[in-house]
């Protein structure tokens, strides 16, 4: 079972760049959520500072009471073993190969036996597909496997909060689709909450309930998925469709003298996909994300605060998940309905990832 | 009080609570500085202190560690590993050192003692100097230069592969976890190498003084036993002790903050033996000072 996690008017600077202000959003209990932003604009940083890595300036990040920003030390480390943290390239400890580096929090943090430990991080490494791997050291893997080595340490003590640092950095489109099941997989069994940071627009579309954005210091929105895909945000549109024409430029953010040259230009449609495509659903076998529930209800409390393009999009998608549903109960033991869509979870071609 | 490895050095000095905020009083904290004016206004940070920011860390980092020392579990198996390392890297170069030192200094200060017809004293002269000054700056060259640097480099690259982090997300402290066991090491083996450098020392100045300046052994010993006393002995371990301590955790400060990247790392260990370095001197200097005053010489 998930933490909510509630983030309260955060503000961090560095000198006196400051990186975001005032960002304030709910992760919802058990459902993944992802951060999107263009590079440079704090992400990694906000994930830290949810864990207490890094100390805002202002602000609060409650986690089961306790806040990661001012509480007190002792109570704050006490407060991360409800976390996982995925690093962006795994941060693995190089001294150590994937069996210790995957054992550590066990050994650190229980009284378990060596042949217990032994199972729960085996299973942990058949679960991310590193069985026969555990005795190489993290300089003689690849950064992919690295990568799924980091996530199955993250995992090792179930954590009640998952983050995610752009877990598609580095990795080819397949084995980013193939991590996307995976996290929408393992939030079936376990019902962490999720919170994944990326610009990849595939796992954008296809794996969270709740989308955010940071750009120029700010949380643009934050809110269900159909909410960001529909927004008719500058911003946001010109970050979906990998377009060059909008405020966001090469450097962090242009100037209003470089918007003005590029009125005069021709446009630049960026590239057309349809990102309103159904989420993925957890592999045949393993149990509904009972997030899905809670969502439901929240969502629908909320719809008429919403713009008519959400709140169309979440309609339909919400009808779209009861059909799939009740033609997944009538095909109880073999579901095909389920089975093409986890094998086939990537819609879009793959033009927007980059690393 | 906030360890210092928590709060990553952020480019230039003094950010948040800078000096200029002109209100009367009492100065406010950091938290309650930031809380006031949101959008940081560029302040122009006093010169110096960076320096005074650095050096607080630096004090923060040495309670912390303090604090830690008590704390259980102790990381026992880290412990002797290190020392073994630290015991393996530096037992060598220092007993070679020790007898070239302790028979500069008998030659120099036989030499000195035969101009004013003194020769029977410089058993006693020599190994005092020996056991108080020069073993313990040994040690400090060689704990400060190969143990530190060592240590300096293993905590500076891994906390730019971000595996400090790692540990710290886990709910490990790396200061108990890494840091106090490499700290101890470097105190125990200091105590114990001066212990042999010492001896060799000494060893190697009764030889030169008596074999090459035609000094009597009996004379040697005499003065000798007539000069030194055992707090000799005893500060001379105290400095160790001190230098490894001060040792390990200059490193261990600059090893867990190193800017940016892999030459960041190079930079930190450079400036790790070099702020060691002056502090240890400067110590010393210190607490031959108050040696001097505190415990009334032999005889007196």
């Amino acid at each position: 079972m998930g933490i909510e996690v509630s983030v309260e008017g955060l503000t961090k600077s560095f000198g006196s760049k400051n990186i975001w202000q005032d960002v304030s959003l709910t992760l919802p209990t058990g459902e993944v959520s992802v951060m999107l932003g263009p590079s440079g604009t704090g992400k990694t940083v906000f994930l830290k500072s949810m864990i207490g890595l890094i100390k805002p300036e202002s602000g609060r990040v409650l986690v089961d009471g306790v806040d990661m920003v001012n509480s007190p030390e002792r109570d704050v480390y006490e407060a991360r073993k409800l976390f996982g943290l995925m690093f962006q390239d795994g941060a693995l400890f190089g001294s150590m190969n994937l069996f210790d580096n995957i054992a550590f929090p066990l050994r650190e943090h229980t009284r378990k036996k060596e042949s217990e430990i032994r199972r729960v991080v085996m299973e942990r490494l058949e679960m991310v597909g590193l069985v026969g791997d555990e005795g190489k050291l993290p300089g003689e893997i690849s950064g992919g496997m690295r990568k799924r080595a980091g996530l199955a340490r993250a995992l090792v003590l179930d954590p009640q909060i998952v983050l995610c640092d752009e877990p598609d950095s580095g990795l080819d489109p397949v084995r980013t689709s193939f991590l996307s099941q995976l996290l929408i997989d393992l939030n079936a069994q376990i019902d962490a909450t999720m919170l994944i940071v990326t610009h990849n627009l595939d796992i954008a579309a296809t794996v969270p309930d709740n989308m955010g954005m940071l750009f120029r210091r700010n949380l643009v929105t934050f809110g269900p998925r159909e909410v960001l895909l529909t927004s008719e945000e500058p911003v946001v549109a010109q970050f979906l469709s990998g377009s060059k024409k909008g405020p966001i430029g090469m450097s962090e953010e242009k100037d209003a003298a470089a918007l003005a040259a590029e009125r005069g230009r021709a446009d630049d449609p960026g590239i057309e996909r349809n990102l309103l495509v159904p989420q993925l659903e957890p592999s045949p076998g393993l149990p509904e994300r009972s997030a899905v529930r809670r969502r439901r209800h929240r969502v629908e409390g909320m719809l008429d605060s919403l713009t008519p393009a959400a709140r169309s999009a979440i309609r339909s998608s919400l009808a779209a998940r009861s059909e799939t549903a009740t033609v997944a109960a009538q095909a109880a033991s073999s579901p095909p309905v389920n089975a093409g869509r986890a094998d086939d979870p990537a819609p879009t071609e793959q033009a927007g990832s980059d690393g | 009080m906030t360890g210092p490895a928590e709060e990553k050095p952020d480019g230039g000095p003094a950010p948040e609570n800078g000096p200029t905020s002109g209100r009367p009083g009492p100065g406010p904290t950091a938290e309650g500085d930031a809380d006031g004016s949101r959008p940081p206004a560029v302040e122009q940070p006093l010169p110096g202190l960076g320096w005074l920011r650095q050096t607080g860390a630096l004090f923060a980092l040495a309670v912390a560690v303090l604090r830690a020392v008590f704390k259980r579990p102790f990381q026992f198996r880290e412990f002797v590993e290190q020392f073994w390392f630290i015991a393996s890297v530096t037992i060598l170069p220092a007993a070679l050192v020790s007898i070239p030192f302790g028979a500069v200094i008998a030659l120099q200060v036989g030499s000195l003692a035969s101009q004013i017809s003194a020769q029977s004293f410089t058993g006693g002269a020599s190994v005092l100097v020996n056991i108080q000054q020069a073993s313990p700056l040994i040690v400090a060259l060689l704990i400060a230069g190969a143990a530190g640097s060592a240590i300096c480099a293993d905590l500076g690259s891994r906390t730019i592969r971000e595996e400090l982090d790692a540990m710290e997300v886990m709910g490990v402290s790396p200061i108990q976890r890494l840091v106090v066991p490499r700290v101890l090491a470097t105190i125990c083996v200091a105590v114990l190498l001066n212990g042999m450098v010492s001896v060799v020392g000494t060893l190697g100045g009764y030889f030169f003084n008596v074999v090459m300046q035609d000094g009597t052994p009996g004379a040697y010993i005499a003065s000798f036993s007539a000069l030194a006393q055992l707090p000799d002995l005893y500060i001379s371990e105290i400095k160790a002790a001190l230098f490894g301590f001060i040792a390990g955790v200059v490193a261990a400060y600059r090893g867990l903050n190193p800017r940016g990247g892999p030459k960041g790392v190079g930079d930190a260990v450079n400036q790790s033996v070099v702020i060691t370095f002056l502090l240890l001197f400067f110590v010393n200097l210190v607490l031959t000072g108050i040696y001097l005053q505190l415990v009334p010489p032999k005889g007196a």
